[in-house]
């Protein structure tokens, strides 16, 4: 079967959104567009927008490829996402509420008990613990995929620390640099306000004793981090120091950065930290990249940190698995967004299923990410599948299981003129007193012909991603 | 300002003025070797000394041959003073900063880096040397150009500006303690050709061997030349220039922060003993005696502002 094309619906015939950026397509010199692309590439290394990628030393700076078709999202597409996301925002909020506190799904006996204690994402510490304003995810970006003209389906929610949306960012300033005139034919919904909504985002989020403006930081575990691009950028563009866990302690109950003229309290910490390294007095001892003493005035109702500690549960792929039942009890309605259908490996049947149909199903961990530790099915060699048929058989836990989904492709710009593409998207929402959700997102495209896994780290590229007002 | 921040501005801008001045030598002794005759490896050894490497040469290296010097200055990364382990630190101090630059100043920054990445990953041949100087040279004035042009001038210029001060002046010392033998009157051959090129030599080391004759509308004499290089506040490679200059950065963050340090005492001090001198006074005391004094107060002052102003 042919995977839905987003924007031909026939051989010279573009679907409504990309009719007028079709025409325009056409109209243009390869050439001259070839040069453009040449010319994204230099200003993308010429800025330093690169990724580090573990383990490969001399290549140890990357770019993300960059193509210059942009992803096309039409008015009426966009509101429906938009309650979609909405809703499972907000289930999954309560979802982490709950658990922390009164546990009450799994009082009403719609989620295992087991799934929740002994998750290695669910927090012990966090029990109990209020977050101000009562916030968990303060950032959260959820990849939905498309399989046809009105089917999506959410296929992971990124509640931990979603990172992407420097590229969000930057694709759109690259694109309105090279085609100015695109923007004049096309009415695209703007994002460049993400970095002063998210500072407003994130100071409405503040602990109640905070007068004034909040201090506002951002933690990263520094310039070797693969997304410390993303870390500067954010800070930067929000005006707010970026902070690593040598210039903070903990000083008269608050936590403080190391300034030229001493000491000056934080009151929002926007970590890209993992919950692990955050603290050592608390959880990992050795970890240098936190702060000692801070899960003891985020106790105390003294900083806020976003996102909250704990919210990893929320994005574990087993916990994933129960999402329309969520979304069902805490929103008292359907989902409006399917849940790709996904076996747990560790129900005995389901396992079963999986181990007999290897070949067309993706199987991953259910705490990995970026691409990695995951066989893909169909593109798999028989070698591979046994070798993971033994993974499975040792630690069925550790997987689920998910159907290979034939993901909608939009084209890329090639040497022959357009190749169509698989694709995903990241939305990037973000929580405080309201939800607000940036149009459109982040669209990873995988560059190889045929290939479905759109992660940088395995060769995926990314597209500017317009939703077009009405 | 966090103090880390002011940490990586001080070293971005002493690397980058280390990746300059490297160059400045290397290019001063390639001179040399070209106009001399008998010992061109001396020279080197000079240039060594100069650059503050000489240790860490022997340590890699038996014998001081020009192509081993120059590889060594430029490329070897064992070297912490090459101007590929600079122009890696620069940048790695420009990232941690990234906020606190324009995007001009860091654009500039990591475009050096691209450049050097690139001409500095095999041995350069000897007749792309000018070419790789060039370059270095050329993009380090962009790095300054757009740091210039677009930096607000508050504390983030100024710990920058203290950074290149410190190191300049460090330098422009070194090249003189490396060469004050050759400036001191009791040498015998006064103004024989040897010393000329000598003379000529140091003064290439800071750009400054056309400037001089501007200056000085004569020939080279060792006690101009020191006169020039340490008190004249014109030239901008000069300790007193640095100092001027460390001492304006200095006073704005004591005006804008409302408090001085130790740090200022020591500026002060150190620029009174470069103002309103004269050069026979130097002399005097012992050229030598006066810079050793002077690289180790030099010292001592950056040691004073990363404690004042919380760098660690």
């Amino acid at each position: 079967m042919t995977p839905f094309n987003e924007m031909m619906a026939g051989d010279d015939d573009a679907r409504p959104p990309y009719e007028k950026y079709y025409d325009w397509f056409s109209a243009q010199d390869p050439k001259r567009l070839a040069a453009k692309s040449r010319d994204a590439e230099k200003i993308f290394r010429r800025t330093g927008i690169t990724f580090a990628v573990y383990g490969a030393k001399e290549a140890a700076e990357r770019l993300i490829p960059f193509d210059i078709i942009p992803r096309i999202i039409s008015a009426k597409e966009w509101r429906r996402l938009e309650q979609g996301i909405e809703q499972r925002v907000v289930a999954l909020n309560a979802f982490l509420d709950d658990i922390y506190h009164k546990q009450e799904i799994v009082k009403a006996g719609r989620m295992p008990r087991d799934l929740i204690a002994k998750n290695e994402a669910f927090l012990p510490q966090m029990i109990g613990v209020r977050p101000p304003g009562n916030v968990y995810t303060h950032i959260i970006g959820i990849d939905i995929v498309r399989t046809g003209e009105d089917q999506f389906y959410v296929l992971e929610d990124n509640a931990r620390t979603p990172s992407g949306v420097s590229y969000m960012l930057e694709n759109r300033e690259t694109m309105m640099q090279m085609f100015p005139e695109l923007f004049s034919k096309n009415r695209v919904r703007p994002v460049e306000n993400y970095p002063a909504l998210l500072r407003k985002s994130l100071s409405a989020a503040a602990p109640q004793g905070c007068n004034g403006t909040p201090t506002v930081a951002v933690l990263t575990p520094g310039i070797y981090n693969s997304a410390y691009y993303e870390h500067a950028f954010l800070a930067d563009q929000m005006g707010v120091e970026l902070v690593e866990g040598s210039d903070l302690r903990v000083v008269d109950g608050r936590v403080a950065m190391r300034t030229t003229q001493g000491y000056k309290a934080i009151d929002v910490l926007y970590r890209r930290v993992d919950d692990d390294y955050l603290d050592p007095l608390t959880f990992k001892p050795d970890s240098a990249l936190g702060v000692p003493g801070i899960m003891d005035v985020y106790r105390a109702g003294r900083i806020t940190i976003a996102n909250a500690p704990g919210t990893g549960i929320a994005d574990d792929k087993a916990i994933y698995s129960y999402m329309p039942e969520i979304v069902e009890f805490y929103t008292g309605r359907k989902p409006i967004l399917e849940n790709v259908p996904t076996w747990r490996c560790s129900e005995a049947d389901s396992l079963a299923y999986v181990l007999d149909n290897l070949e067309d199903l993706v199987v991953k961990e259910v705490h990995g990410s970026g691409g990695y530790g995951m066989l893909v099915g169909p593109t798999s060699t028989k070698k591979e599948r046994a070798e993971f048929a033994k993974k499975l058989a040792a630690r069925p836990g550790n997987y689920i299981a998910q159907p290979t989904l034939s993901l909608s492709t939009v084209p890329i710009f090639v040497k022959k003129g357009i190749a169509p593409r698989h694709v995903d998207l990241r939305p990037f929402v973000l929580v405080s007193d309201k939800i607000n959700i940036i149009p459109g997102g982040l669209t990873r495209v995988a560059l190889k012909e045929g290939s479905l896994v759109v992660n940088s780290s395995q060769g995926g590229g990314t597209k500017d991603t317009w939703v077009l007002e009405d | 300002m966090l103090g880390r921040t002011a940490n990586g501005l001080f070293w971005m801008f002493r690397y980058i003025e280390r990746a300059e001045n490297i160059a400045r030598l290397v290019d001063a002794g390639l001179r040399m070797s070209l106009t001399r005759s008998g010992d061109a490896d001396d020279e080197w050894t000079s240039v060594l000394c100069s650059a503050g490497v000489a240790d860490g040469y022997k340590a890699r290296h038996e014998a001081v041959t020009e192509a081993h010097a120059v590889d060594f200055l430029l490329r070897d990364t064992e070297n912490p003073s090459s101007v590929m382990s600079v122009v890696q630190s620069a940048r790695d101090n420009a990232r941690m900063v990234r906020t606190a630059l324009t995007r001009e100043a860091w654009e500039a920054t990591n475009e050096l880096w691209m450049d050097m990445k690139s001409m500095l990953a095999k041995p350069v041949r000897g007749e792309n040397l000018p070419d790789l100087l060039g370059a270095i040279k050329r993009q380090t004035a962009l790095i300054r150009g757009a740091f210039h042009g677009t930096m607000l001038r508050n504390e983030i210029f100024d710990f920058a500006r203290v950074g290149t001060f410190i190191e300049r002046a460090d330098n422009t010392a070194r090249i003189l303690d490396v060469k004050y033998y050759v400036l001191l009157p009791s040498v015998s051959y006064v103004g024989s050709s040897l010393d000329n090129v000598q003379w000529e030599s140091i003064l290439r080391s800071v750009s400054a061997h056309r400037s001089y004759r501007w200056v000085y509308e004569a020939e080279y004499q060792p006690t101009n030349i020191a006169d020039y290089l340490i008190l004249n506040a014109r030239m901008p490679r000069s300790l007193a220039y640095c100092y001027r200059k460390i001492g304006d950065s200095l006073e704005s963050l004591a005006r804008d922060y409302g408090e001085s340090h130790m740090a200022h005492l020591t500026a002060t001090k150190t620029l009174a003993r470069l103002e309103g001198r004269d050069i026979a006074d130097i002399f005097d005391e012992g050229l030598h005696e006066f810079l050793v004094g002077f690289i180790i107060q030099n010292n001592k002052l950056g040691s004073e502002i990363a404690e004042a102003y919380r760098f660690y």
